[in-house]
């Protein structure tokens, strides 16, 4: 009766803000990158220096306190590109600092972002593993 | 039943979406500042809680030494607002904890306090406020998270109330509600949880004392918002409880009907708590509203709760309130 009830989330328009605006932090770390280039950095290191802007970028964002906003608006569109998980780790950062750098925002840090970093590890390991024996026969 | 129990003063703190509320010229103290000033959430829920207790003494012109007995709660854990709160102030106290229905257990039991002669003077306070209790059970505030259009914001709040054995409204009657649950474990949708609760406390009443719906100015549940308030009409008619315009909803009223904002309406215990002590309080002393129904409705979950997947038990007490 009350999942009968519960009104869903409007799909269509959640997808076009997400497309959009993740389409416009896509173009943003491509320019970015030409950007780079054009400074005389390497392919590969413009790529990291890419990375590492929006992080920055999506961190300070968090502690103005916009991202939130934001993200409300676009929904997967910021969550998805590599700022979604710079918001996951600044955000509990900054709601701990109350309870000191140790116990606060050194264990709390990775409260939403821990989950991605263990399965991302472990998914690493297994295709690690997959690669490995996979050379020892083809190779 | 209470022979002689009356509340005779009121006051509300309120937040800065809340001032901007329907009720915001209501409150006795708003502040734009979500912080009040203090250095953390939780820190700022206690200064909110003691705001509101140090403005009923001023409003009831009391000492601290007057008061025999504090009764109240909140939403954090070990219900440390209010608990840091009465340290301050200092007071006898005793702290609750029914969720978003404590406002009306402390009412039930300072009520019966008071009636029973074991106090002169009791002084229910209760809490809650949105950033401590987002961060206690959702995510950090300043996450990116989504959240579906059935869900309620928890209200930025502090109502604190007097029971003596006089006073302008009378406290006539009260019924303890029995937990309940109806299988529903998605702790986004708890004004569906907390439905069949309200449902079932009313209805008992209702068998109890012979009386109906349309006895009464006023049947006002404590935080059910849009999809709460919509079920619970229906669980009524079907236990054949015609109830048509007569429920009302304090998560409906608080930030409005329209819940611009805030999804599905508010929700904390302070929310119930606020409206009853502006909007309500109010319209009872200008006899506006003769005789009301007040059902603090509240979800008995943790964060942990429902990570494992539990059910969500919910609870119901009502009060019978009278302008005298």
């Amino acid at each position: 009766m009350a999942s009968k009830r519960e009104k869903t989330s409007p799909c269509l328009k959640n997808c076009l803000f997400a497309f959009l605006s993740g389409g416009a932090v896509c173009l943003l770390g491509q320019a970015m990158k030409d950007l780079f280039a054009l400074l005389g950095a390497e392919e590969k290191t413009a790529y990291s220096l890419v990375a590492v802007t929006l992080v920055f970028a999506a961190g300070l964002c968090t502690g103005l306190g916009f991202y939130d906003k934001a993200a409300r608006v676009c929904g997967a569109g910021l969550f998805v590109p590599i700022t979604g998980f710079s918001n996951a780790v600044t955000s509990p950062a900054i709601e701990a600092r109350c309870e000191g750098a140790v116990t606060g925002v050194g264990s709390e840090i990775f409260k939403i972002a821990g989950p991605v970093i263990v399965y991302g590890n472990i998914a690493s390991v297994i295709y690690g593993v997959i690669y490995y024996i996979y050379l020892c026969f083809a190779g | 039943m209470f022979d002689k129990a009356y509340i005779s003063c009121c006051a509300a703190v309120g937040g800065a979406l809340e001032k901007r509320g329907p009720l915001g010229s209501l409150f006795d103290i708003t502040a734009e500042d979500s912080y009040f000033g203090m250095d953390s959430w939780e820190q700022a829920e206690s200064e909110m809680s003691r705001l509101s207790v140090n403005m009923l003494h001023k409003k009831a012109s009391l000492a601290e030494k007057d008061v025999d007995v504090m009764l109240g709660g909140d939403l954090l854990n070990q219900c440390t607002a209010t608990g840091f709160a009465a340290n301050s102030l200092p007071v006898p106290f005793l702290g609750l904890y029914n969720a978003c229905a404590t406002a009306a257990e402390a009412l039930l039991l300072g009520a019966s306090l008071v009636s029973g002669g074991h106090a002169e003077k009791a002084v229910a306070a209760v809490s809650s406020h949105f950033c401590s209790s987002e961060r206690q059970f959702r995510f950090p505030l300043e996450y990116g998270s989504q959240r579906p259009p059935y869900s309620q914001n928890t209200v930025t709040g502090a109502g604190a109330f007097l029971l003596e054995q006089s006073g302008a409204v009378r406290v006539t009657r009260a019924l303890i509600g029995k937990v309940t649950e109806k299988g529903i474990t998605d702790a986004n949708n708890m004004g569906a949880a907390m439905a069949p609760a309200a449902a079932q406390t009313l209805i008992s009443f209702f068998e109890l004392t012979g009386e109906r719906p349309t006895n009464y100015d006023a049947v006002v549940t404590g935080d059910l918002g849009r999809e709460g308030s919509a079920l619970l009409a229906k669980l009524l008619e079907s236990g054949g409880i015609g109830v048509k315009g007569a429920l009302d909803d304090c998560g409906l009223i608080v930030y409005g009907p329209e819940c611009r904002g805030v999804n599905a309406g508010g929700s904390g215990c302070g929310c119930s708590a606020c409206v009853l002590a502006t909007y309500f309080w109010q319209k009872l002393c200008k006899k506006e509203i003769r005789r009301m129904l007040f059902v603090g409705t509240g979800a008995l979950l943790s964060p942990r709760t429902v990570m494992q997947k539990q059910v969500i038990p919910c609870i119901a007490h009502l009060v019978e309130l009278e302008s005298i």
